[in-house]
């Protein structure tokens, strides 16, 4: 399977793109051949994923409330967990296997495992000493060339927390927002491992983090250059999307020989392969990036601390594009400040994508706890909205938007045994994870401290292996 | 639906806020000192003090009645180390008090002066049940970051509850760094200043000797002596396991001062040291990250092993921000109920988590007499919950302040309220209010 996707990406490549191709060994070098007859030919996946998912075992979970992930609930259900895949769900009196490990879920919740589409785990990892420093590249406000990737470091303590209290089974991790285009973002399996492409999520497409705002113009305009307002920050994002479409043209036309990352990254965005993140607060703002995406021919895949997308709820919804927010963070920065407690059921109601993020190293921790907040929120203001459905916002939403929700994010026959267990119902603030299965590998256990990933950092120091 | 409850918060608004006699009955009552929730209780308030809380209180005759329908009934929530009323937009240096790293003076600022009980944070915490804060100033140009106060979130003009209320100070990495770059130098000058402000107060002619050379001013002085005779609670904001003990043995030189220690991530290592010394604590409980050198041992369950060393704990809000969401106190101290459920996790019961953020800041500051619980003679704060105040998303449904019933709404509801349906109507938006 994993393999197969990787054969299937390589092929995609080979046909957009020409050669310097390492592969298996194999490197070609585009001065052995003519250049006028051969466009440059490169890999686009050179840091390929090692993750193959764990040892599984049959695993049935019976008795137990299932939210789906897709707003569907199942009272008493069963779920079998099969060779790394969710292989059915049902209610109890679904056939189930007989040699399965069998968890009772009586009194507890079943739901897929959370999936945080803003992190910067890894890129400014715990403990945050200044040598840890590796999320923004704020030399340059447009460095799409950089791959956060290259910055996780997998040991980052804050990615066992993660699992072991906030159920995350998947994150992506994305570059700073000092700069209005901070890099690529990576997708990763919140798997312990010794390296990070040990942690890539398979085949999931990259991202390109976008900052609106603030942040980038206050990053530049204290050094003195531009951008050092907003419409500098438009400005420097234009003339970068008109060298990109240059660039794609050229590299359309079979025409590129001199290989340029930082195109290479913004024309993948022009074809649709790579996915635009954009941090952007303020409802003006992300008007006018709908229509510099438009201008440019490009989608955004998600509006990133969207505290103002209540103002614009019906426009998100109209153009498909998700909103990844937090249930109640407010008055931190100007752009902050019309933050209201309802932001995420108000988009919700509209029909806009919505999501729940994190953006820090603790909430990450309790997503659930976000959601539910915001839930009460909206039915305090009279809405309608179950459970269930809530938890779309967490696991089914940001996988769609992260481009990886045919394959995880929902408890469907055939999709990836990326599942939690709670010890109660999840929108409760005395609910903790009991279990978490990644792939159908039982990766943590409250019930088991063997289960309870210590990274090379904890080894040694007060408090190894403690509850945390 | 909507609009009943916009209703019922226009009225509160209309309501003038002036002390009210008032009992409140059918309520599931919560003390707030850690026993156990009472059902069927009643709260009678009068002249703005809780005058009676309990079963079986017979309510006055000619007093207003309020039927909380048995709906939890609590003190108010009171934030245990905040920035509450400091800073309106923390990145908007004109609006943040929080710190004054370019004054001359250190510990004799004073943030009083700075509160501002107008600012929209106050109305957003207060309808998230919190009442009173502790309040401490972030830091100044030296190693004293100046005197908190105990505050009230009113719906007023004047939210000083007690002025220097405390004296603040960093220990560990961020003291170091302002004493001079080691924890050598925090140590020497923390006791260079006491004994300058101890030799000040039996002869205040010596700081005009010393000139230029003193290490304090008067007015820095002044404050430190409060500090040394016990009269001004000491918060000292450390982490790491080995700072903490050094900080509980500075009242070998220092014997009346009232430490309280903030922050004490490595707290669960010295449980039985800090147990020993009657010090409390003020912990942010979530924190389960090394987030620096000092932090290394940190877990979630770092509270609840503290309290039962029978450190006394209070629950707050800071490292993430100490000045919107006070509202999370009540999140937190969930967590720790649900931490104690969890095998080889400690954690606290209900009435404990809840007092960890009611009566146990209010006796960790000398104010248990006045705020932080419904015992007789304490202030009439009192909050009646749409649930159980501890689970997520629980909100107040009124909320009284010494006795004054209060307004609920705040920016952020005529904000919701205008984009409920967010398409322009037949005027723009900004006729919409």
């Amino acid at each position: 399977m994993i393999r197969g996707v990787k054969a299937s990406l390589l092929a995609a490549v080979s046909l957009a793109f020409a050669g310097c191709t390492a592969n298996g060994g194999e490197v070609e070098t585009a001065s052995s051949k003519p250049a006028a007859e051969k466009p440059v030919k490169f890999n686009k996946d050179p840091y390929p994923s090692t993750y193959k998912g764990y040892p599984t075992r049959l695993t049935v979970v019976r008795n137990v409330t299932i939210f789906d992930g897709e707003g569907g609930r199942i009272d008493n259900g069963s779920i079998v967990l099969s060779s790394g895949k969710v292989d059915r769900v049902g209610g109890p009196d679904m056939e189930l296997p007989t040699d399965a490990d069998v968890v009772d879920g009586t009194g507890k919740y079943l739901t897929p495992g959370i999936i945080d589409i803003h992190s910067h785990l890894g890129d400014y990892p715990s403990p945050s000493v200044e040598a840890h420093s590796d999320g923004n590249e704020a030399t340059s406000p447009t460095t799409p060339e950089v791959w956060s990737e290259h910055s996780v470091w997998p040991q980052d303590p804050g990615f066992s927390r993660a699992l072991a209290n906030g159920g995350v089974t998947s994150l992506q991790i994305l570059p700073g927002s000092a700069n209005l285009m901070g890099g690529r973002s990576i997708t990763l399996k919140n798997v312990p491992s010794r390296t990070v492409q040990g942690m890539k999520f398979p085949g999931a497409p990259y991202g390109l983090k976008m900052a609106c705002g603030e942040n980038p113009k206050r990053v530049y305009g204290s050094k003195g250059r531009m951008p050092s307002t907003r419409m500098g920050n438009f400005a420097v994002n234009r003339a970068t999307w008109q060298k990109a479409a240059a660039y794609k043209k050229k590299m359309d036309d079979g025409k590129v020989v001199d290989r340029d990352l930082a195109m290479e990254t913004l024309a993948g965005v022009l074809s649709g392969e790579i996915l635009v993140h954009n941090h952007c607060y303020r409802a003006d703002e992300m008007a006018l990036v709908i229509d510099m995406s438009k201008e440019f021919g490009y989608k955004v895949s998600t509006f990133h601390h969207a505290v103002e997308s209540y103002k614009i709820a019906d426009m998100l919804a109209k153009e498909g594009i998700c909103s990844a927010m937090w249930a109640d963070w407010w008055g931190f920065k100007m752009e902050a400040y019309d933050s209201v407690p309802e932001n995420i059921p108000l988009v919700y109601k509209a029909g806009a994508c919505t999501i729940v993020h994190s953006d820090d190293a603790n909430q990450i921790q309790r997503l659930n706890q976000e959601a539910a907040k915001a839930l009460a929120s909206g039915r305090r203001m009279g809405m309608q909205i179950s459970d269930e459905q809530a938890w779309t916002w967490l696991s089914y939403n940001p996988a769609k938007a992260l481009g990886i929700g045919d394959r995880t994010g929902s408890l469907k026959p055939g999709k990836m045994a990326d599942v939690v267990l709670w010890n109660g119902n999840p929108f409760s603030a005395y609910t903790r994870p009991e279990k978490v299965w990644i792939d159908g590998a039982m990766m943590f256990d409250a019930m088991n401290p063997k289960l309870r990933p210590v990274s090379d950092f904890e080894l040694g120091q007060p408090g190894e292996g403690d509850v945390k | 639906m909507m609009r009943a409850l916009l209703l019922s918060a226009a009225a509160l608004i209309a309501a003038p806020a002036h002390a009210q006699d008032v009992a409140i009955v059918n309520a599931k009552l919560v003390i707030g000192d850690g026993s156990a929730p009472i059902d069927g209780g009643t709260v009678v308030v009068r002249g703005g003090k809780v005058v009676a809380a309990g079963a079986g209180v017979t309510v006055p005759a000619g007093i207003d009645r309020v039927d909380a329908g048995g709906r939890w009934v609590t003190p108010g929530i009171v934030a245990a180390f905040s920035r509450v009323g400091l800073t309106e937009v923390d990145a908007v240096n004109g609006t943040n008090d929080r710190s004054a790293g370019k004054s001359r003076f250190s510990a004799g600022l004073d943030i009083a002066p700075a509160l501002n009980p107008m600012g929209s944070p106050i109305a957003v915490n207060r309808a998230n049940g919190v009442t009173r804060a502790i309040v401490a100033p972030g830091g100044s140009g030296g190693l004293f970051a100046g005197q908190g106060a105990v505050v009230d979130l009113a719906d007023d003009n004047d939210m000083v509850t007690k002025p220097r209320a405390l004296q603040f100070v960093a220990f560990g990495e961020d003291g170091s760094a302002t004493a001079g770059g080691s924890r050598a130098a925090l140590f020497l000058l923390f006791r260079e200043q006491l004994l300058a402000a101890r030799n000040y107060a039996r002869n205040p002619a010596t700081l005009a000797e010393w000139g230029s050379d003193a290490l304090i001013q008067r007015a820095d002085a002044d404050a430190l002596v409060r500090v040394i005779d016990g009269t001004t609670p000491l918060f000292v904001r450390v982490d790491r396991a080995t700072d903490i003990l050094n900080v509980l043995k500075l009242r070998q030189d220092f014997p009346a001062i009232k430490l309280v220690l903030v922050g004490v991530t490595e707290g669960w290592l010295v449980a039985n040291d800090i147990a020993a010394a009657r010090v409390p604590v003020l912990v942010s409980p979530l924190t389960d990250l090394p987030g620096n050198f000092e932090q290394l041992g940190a877990t979630q369950s770092n509270a609840g092993r503290l309290a039962a060393a029978g450190v006394p704990v209070s629950v707050g809000v800071f490292d993430d921000d100490d000045a919107h969401k006070m509202g999370y106190a009540t999140q937190y101290a969930g967590n720790l109920v649900g931490l104690a459920k969890l095998p080889g996790a400690s954690g606290m019961s209900w009435d404990q988590a809840f007092a960890s953020i009611s009566s146990a800041p209010a006796r960790a500051v000398g104010m248990d007499a006045t705020i932080g619980s419904l015992r007789a003679g304490r202030v009439g704060d009192v909050v009646i919950w749409d649930n159980d105040p501890l689970e997520l998303g629980s909100r107040p449904v009124s909320v009284w302040i010494d006795g004054k019933a209060q307004s609920l709404v705040t920016r952020q509801d005529r904000l919701r309220e205008r984009y409920l349906t967010p398409q322009e109507g037949n005027l723009p938006k900004a006729y919409d209010r």
